[in-house]
């Protein structure tokens, strides 16, 4: 039996159902965001943490020329370290034949059982190599579906310079490589990347390493410091040729992910409680009004004998409908969202077990505070009305106080005109309704903002790191530098217009205890190709001597112009030297030092070497040049600029896009949300002066424009405030970017404001759209003929 | 101030007007003609639900009749569109209300000055106010009058325009005496300065007095008209 206000409750639900429909969209937007977001969040943070630990991912990594197995022992003797894996990790190229450039290969060699103790590999297919079998390989799941291959398939490797044939027999995925990105390559080609995981014995004949190794990874007591085992390490590698061992977070894959996850969580916070924030706002401010609109309801149930917790239920049902159909909504929405977005990282990030799980605790907050907001906005306005005896609550409020307004002040009223009047006085008279208004457009502004500049500040990045810094078409990388005239012989190959050496050399920039690991570039005089550039594409000249260093290098190592920078080269003797710094330049990747070639060669003490050479090919001959680099067993990589460029749009592209489309929905939801229901209430409120308006001969047009005029003022108040809110939220969120990987600039243009105010005033016209429709349907004569 | 033989300002022909309320048909007017000369002062009288209310809407373009034609001078009313309406109500007519609906965030020269913007040859605004009485409170927002002083700025919102017709639902319903019978007078001044044709619905039978013309409505049809050639002066009106 349903009771009779609960029948009430429904026609209720029915006559408002533009409203309800507008606020549960706005619940269930910063619940979506809030499941979707943190969920995905959540589901990485443990898809990675169960892979790391089941898998017994290593936590201190070195690599080194050379060292006797027998060193194994001494390492084994760190304090704190409780297990030690000894391998080979070699680098290969891999001649395919269904690609026309080399592919960058990584051999790494697998212990005698097959199965290795730290950073277990997990099969996806076939099975995993018999120990003695020269021939066999596994291959790392995201080259193996690049390019097709399947256990049984043939795989040609130039190792060490001596072309082999292997034979695929399994495919894996490893903690080491869930992103799998080739030492210094800006981003993650499958393709053109392939980790290759064989027999230790014949790994060890073709490097010359038989009982040797030449990389470590360490697995820690529980509670042992990692610093202080590296510190070790390092002692105890540096006379085998260490290349300096780094912890876990430094692990290139993990370093990735770590960063990935780090923005993700703030993003992931930021976002939804903006979203809730405002929800709740929305919900406290909509629903009082709705309930005072009904006021006279209230009296009249008061005076029939209905207690006071009985209609104070009444009107919380009302709310807890549409709380709980927001909610509903949200929930669904959120996890599907969330299942799209844990699918898109699972496209880039390699882990045996992805897959979207709800954030139980994050999920209870939402809805915890979706209801709360919407209970106290509720409460408060029963409260008030309740408070007043049944004959009073009965009649209308007493008319409005308006008082003069600033424009009588500034005595403009004549020159505005009586419309322009009303606006005014309205929102003087509620300025804290009218504020709260403007604070959720704003906000829903902002987040645009940040949407804007995300793709924005993106573009910017690449089209000044491939158009500005990139300026070759192809990077041809050799196994050991080579001498200067290799440049000048790849110049002249048939299909190649130009060629450019450069010498990079692997270093350890330190000073005092402060140490970062990168590279030193050296260019010679007149390159064109590459010279070192700011994140605007702005060159950085090259003082005759010194070394010029990223920024943020100089910042994190606390030097200075003038001081001194130790430089412990990874490279040949891997002397130690000192160089002064005479520069700094504001790079968007990466850190390191940029020299003139000669400086570098005195400081290396070495002739004149290259280990890059930088080629631009006619367009029309690319395959060619392809061919007969693929021929040349010195040369480990061949990456070509437009393919680096694709790479990285594809991988941001699809990121930037969801994350675009779903603030861009969000936010209209809750501008649409606020200026509707703003305007749909000082529709009721004021139904019976703009009705007159319209008896006196006022056009409907004119009489929309006053109502209308309200909301205007307020969004066109909305934008600069959210535009500033945006830019707080962009540097907030640009700050959590790990900035020794990439730095995104804070750059805001008319073309993200743009964009964030073309959505906010489009989704305004549609809420006024919706509104005027209504407008248009007064009755002008039952308006007239009672007194509210 | 009526001219006798010239053409009526406002002519219903035979209207007919029915709500549909819920299931039933309710018959506001059932085949009323009416006329509005130039210049004269009309009062029409009859109970609640006569059908008063309903004739007045309809000859001020507020509402249109079942069936039946409405002429403003030669222009059909019947056949004007929601746009012509509005431009009808905007240039020609004048209302006043029982209940004012003056504006509440507009002071009183304001609410006048809603009408005056939009209108073709206006008085100004003061001048309007000052007819009713008012020239002294017109910086003045409803919620600091009294309901006599509210009406009275509404008569002067009506006016201000220089409408052809002036129309007024129960101008005194909501009135005590003096200030009803001051309201009145105002009406008077206008119909009697100005020249507007003016109709007054009421169900207080002694302001009939005042008319030139009482039309009485009973059951939607009009039961009796008649031609008044003394009027009394509003201020010797008593009820």
């Amino acid at each position: 039996m349903v009771s009779t206000l609960d029948r009430k409750l429904l026609r209720d639900l029915v006559r408002l159902k533009g409203q309800v429909i507008t606020i549960a969209l706005v619940v269930a937007a910063g619940i979506a965001a809030f499941v979707a977001m943190k969920g995905n969040f959540v589901s990485l943070e443990r898809a990675r943490d169960a892979y790391y630990e089941r898998s017994r991912f290593g936590e201190v990594f070195a690599h080194l020329e050379r060292a006797p197995e027998a060193v194994r022992a001494d390492l084994e003797g760190i304090a704190g370290v409780s297990r030690v894996d000894t391998r080979i990790v070699e680098a290969a190229m891999i001649p395919l034949a269904t690609i026309s450039e080399p592919i960058r290969a990584q051999l790494v060699s697998l212990p005698p059982g097959g199965r290795s103790a730290l950073g277990e590999l997990h099969l996806v297919e076939g099975r995993m190599v018999e120990p003695g079998r020269n021939d066999e390989a596994v291959v790392l799941k995201s080259f193996a579906q690049a390019h097709g291959l399947r256990p049984g398939a043939e795989l040609p490797v130039v190792v060490n310079g001596v072309w082999r044939r292997l034979r695929v027999v399994g495919v894996v995925m490893s903690p080491e490589y869930v992103m799998a990105i080739a030492a210094g390559s800006m981003t993650r080609d499958p393709k053109r990347f392939a980790v290759v995981w064989m027999d230790r014995a014949p790994l060890a004949a073709a490097f010359e390493m038989e009982g040797a190794f030449n990389d470590v990874v360490l697995e820690l007591q529980p509670g042992a410091s990692s610093a202080e085992v590296i510190e070790s390490l390092d002692r105890l590698l540096t006379p085998y040729g260490g290349f300096g061992a780094i912890p876990r977070s430094k692990q290139p894959s993990n370093q990735v992910i770590e960063g990935e996850l780090l923005q993700m969580q703030s993003m992931s916070t930021v976002v939804p409680a903006i979203f809730l924030a405002v929800a709740a706002l929305l919900l406290n401010v909509v629903l009082s009004r709705l309930v005072h609109l009904q006021r006279p309801d209230i009296a009249t149930l008061k005076a029939v004998g209905y207690r006071d917790a009985q209609i104070g239920l009444h009107f919380l049902k009302l709310v807890l409908v549409i709380a709980g159909l927001g909610a509903a909504l949200g929930l669904a929405a959120g996890i599907g969202l969330g299942r799209m977005l844990t699918d898109l990282y699972g496209q880039f990030f390699e882990f045996p077990t992805l897959a979207f799980q709800l954030d139980v605790g994050a999920t209870v907050m939402a809805l915890g505070i979706s209801f709360a907001a919407a209970f106290l906005g509720a409460f408060g306005a029963v409260r008030r009305v309740m408070a007043l005896p049944p004959a009073e609550a009965m009649r209308p409020p007493s008319p409005p106080r308006y008082r003069r307004s600033l424009v009588d002040v500034l005595r403009l009223g004549r020159v505005l005109g009586p419309s322009v009047q009303m606006i005014v006085r309205e929102l003087e008279r509620q300025p804290l309704r009218a504020a709260g208004s403007v604070g959720a457009i704003g906000a829903s502004v902002g987040l645009l903002v940040v949407a804007g500049w995300y793709s924005e500040a993106l573009d910017t990045l690449m089209y000044t790191q491939f158009h500005e810094v990139m300026r070759e078409d192809v990077m041809v990388s050799f196994a050991e530098p080579r001498p200067r005239r290799t440049a000048r012989e790849l110049a002249h190959l048939p299909g190649v217009l130009g060629a450019e050496g450069l010498r990079s050399v692997p270093v350890r920039f330190a000073n005092g205890q402060h140490v970062r690991d990168g590279a030193i570039h050296g260019y010679e005089d007149g390159s064109e190709m590459r010279t070192p550039r700011d994140r605007f594409g702005r060159a950085a000249p090259l003082p005759p001597d010194g070394v010029v260093l990223t920024e943020l290098l100089g910042t994190l190592l606390d030097v200075g112009i003038g001081d001194q920078v130790e430089v412990h080269v990874r490279e040949g003797e891997r002397p130690v030297r000192r160089v002064t710094v005479t520069g700094f330049v504001d790079e968007s990747f990466g850190l390191q030092g940029h020299m003139r070639a000669a400086p570098l060669r005195e400081l290396l003490r070495e002739e004149a070497m290259v280990s890059t050479a930088l080629l631009r090919v006619d367009p029309a001959r690319g395959g060619e040049v392809d061919a007969r680099l693929k021929e040349m067993p010195f040369v480990v990589a061949v990456t070509k600029r437009s393919d680096v460029f694709a790479q990285f749009q594809e991988q941001s592209a699809a990121m930037i896009a969801t994350l675009t489309v779903l603030i861009t929905v969000f936010a209209a939801i809750i501008t649409i949300g606020v200026v509707y229901n703003n305007a749909r209430i000082a529709l009721s409120l004021r139904a019976r002066d703009l009705a007159s308006l319209r008896v006196l001969g006022f056009h409907r047009g004119e009489v929309s424009a006053i109502l209308l005029g309200e909301m205007a003022i307020q969004v066109l108040v909305a934008l600069p405030l959210g535009m500033w809110f945006g830019g707080v939220l962009v540097h907030g969120i640009a700050s959590t970017i790990d900035p020794e990987q990439f730095r995104l600039p804070v750059i805001l243009t008319s073309r993200s404001y743009g964009y964030a105010a073309t959505v906010a005033l489009v989704a305004s016209a549609v809420s006024a759209l919706l509104v005027r429709r209504q407008l248009d349907r007064l009755d002008l004569i039952g308006v007239l003929k009672t007194r509210e | 101030m009526a001219t006798g033989s010239a053409l009526p300002v406002l002519e219903a022909r035979a209207i007919t007007k029915v709500y549909r309320m819920g299931e039933v048909d309710v018959h506001a007017l059932r085949g009323v003609d009416a006329k509005l000369l130039p210049g004269e002062l009309v009062v029409l009288v009859g109970a609640s639900g006569s059908g008063k209310s309903t004739l007045l809407n309809i000859l001020g373009g507020l509402d249109s009749p079942t069936e039946g034609r409405v002429f403003y001078r030669d222009q059909e009313l019947t056949r004007a569109d929601s746009w012509e309406l509005t431009r009808y109500r905007r240039e020609h007519v004048g209302f006043v209300f029982q209940f004012y609906n003056l504006i509440p965030s507009l002071t009183a020269r304001e609410n006048v000055a809603l009408v005056t913007d939009i209108a073709e040859r206006p008085l100004d605004p003061a001048d309007a106010l000052d007819l009713v009485g008012l020239g002294e409170r017109l910086d003045h927002f409803p919620a600091q009058m009294s309901g006599g002083e509210q009406q009275r700025v509404a008569i002067a919102r009506a006016i201000a325009k220089q409408p052809e017709v002036l129309l007024c639902d129960e101008p005194t319903g909501a009135l005590d005496y003096q200030t009803g019978v001051l309201v009145l007078e105002v009406i008077e001044r206008v119909n009697a300065e100005l020249g507007t044709t003016t109709a007054i619905i009421t169900h207080n039978a002694p302001i009939a007095a005042m008319a030139d013309r009482t039309v009485t409505l009973q059951d939607g049809r009009v039961v009796e008209e008649r031609a008044n050639p003394h009027r009394a002066l509003a201020r010797s009106i008593r009820w």
